[in-house]
């Protein structure tokens, strides 16, 4: 019963007037699509470099909090991109994720790296020691489950 | 040129390659997913020289810090390229988005080469002063402009629309991605 409401949901969103947009031409998709991955080079670098950073592997002359206010503008503008471009793209074909197991996946993985980037990563690394074995761990876990978003989100193409 | 992507393409590797279930997949998310560290990185570094971030941290010290990063992010960007390539030459070669993007990459290497080679005769000036000269934002635009090309030409590559076997075609698609038409309209008989 659920699920139905679910699939509803989502066949409404399929029908809606940016889903049939998206359809309507075969330039649009490939276009958002490559704008998409743009977004995905300003995330993903951002997250890397301040988790590098954490780690030690990159800018490690620099104070964390520094690091991570400079990064975190690029975050927000991938992430910005990323939201802008994703709607689109989900809207024209949601009924083809309803059935996708690396669309949820990938779903699952973003709402968790948003809590684990915005409730844990930041206000964590700022109070933790500069030498605090967490640190390494903090940034190893943010890139993994990042990984795991954009590896996912690449998958459900192949379905 | 043609001859030889014929004959890679009919190497057993090149068809288990594109034959495969699992591989090929993945090694196409592994060439998406380091654009994250190849331009993802570079990105903070162009950023450094228009002075938008990171703008206490001199230049010398932000290259020193993150372009490793970005080599590393290319070593595995051409690696899995390469192999992707090897897994569908013919339609790759005779594609013209990937030939664009080629184009393109070779129209960043210039820009790089330029850049480095200004930075290694005045580069320690820019260091201590707050004015970074307008020759270098140019080349930090154009590198963001040109990878953000090839990212967008890349992703095109997957689509037929302009493949050589979908005649007719326009006649600078033929010229450009050197379509041989005899071959196609002549079917089995030469």
């Amino acid at each position: 019963m659920d699920s139905d409401l679910l699939f509803n949901l989502f066949d409404q969103m399929e029908q809606s007037y940016l889903g049939e947009f998206m359809r309507d031409s075969i330039w649009l998709f490939p276009v958002v699509e490559a704008f998409h991955l743009i977004g995905l080079a300003i995330l993903g670098g951002s997250i890397l470099v301040a988790d590098l950073r954490l780690m030690g592997f990159a800018l490690s002359t620099r104070p964390i909090h520094y690091v991570l206010n400079q990064s975190m503008k690029l975050t927000k503008t991938g992430l910005f991109v990323l939201i802008l471009t994703g709607v689109p793209l989900f809207l024209s074909e949601a009924i083809k994720c309803y059935y996708s197991r690396a669309f949820w996946i990938k779903m699952s993985a973003l709402v968790l790296g948003l809590i684990f980037l915005f409730l844990i990563r930041n206000p964590f690394s700022l109070k933790l020691k500069e030498s605090s074995i967490y640190l390494k761990f903090i940034g190893f876990l943010s890139i993994a489950i990042w990984a795991v978003v954009a590896g996912s989100g690449r998958w459900i193409g192949f379905s | 040129m043609l001859e030889f992507v014929i004959w890679l393409s009919e190497t057993s590797w090149s068809i288990s390659l594109v034959e495969s279930l699992y591989l090929y997949p993945w090694i196409e998310s592994t060439h998406v997913l380091s654009i994250c560290f190849f331009v993802g990185t570079l990105i903070f570094v162009d950023l450094r020289l228009l002075g938008i971030l990171f703008t206490n941290v001199p230049i010398s010290e932000m290259n020193r810090r993150i372009l490793p990063w970005t080599i590393f992010g290319f070593i595995l960007m051409v690696t899995t390229g390469l192999l992707l390539f090897y897994a569908i030459p013919i339609r790759s070669y005779q594609n013209v988005f990937f030939r664009f993007k080629i184009f393109l990459i070779l129209l960043a290497g210039l820009n790089m080469f330029l850049f480095h080679r200004q930075m290694r005769r005045e580069g320690h000036k820019w260091d201590q002063t707050k004015t970074i000269p307008l020759s270098v934002h140019i080349k930090a635009a154009s590198s963001l402009f040109i990878w953000s090309l090839v990212i967008i030409s890349g992703r095109m590559i997957a689509y037929n629309w302009f493949d050589c076997d979908k005649q007719p075609q326009p006649e600078w698609v033929n010229w450009f991605a050197g379509c041989v038409l005899e071959i196609s309209y002549a079917g089995g008989d030469i």
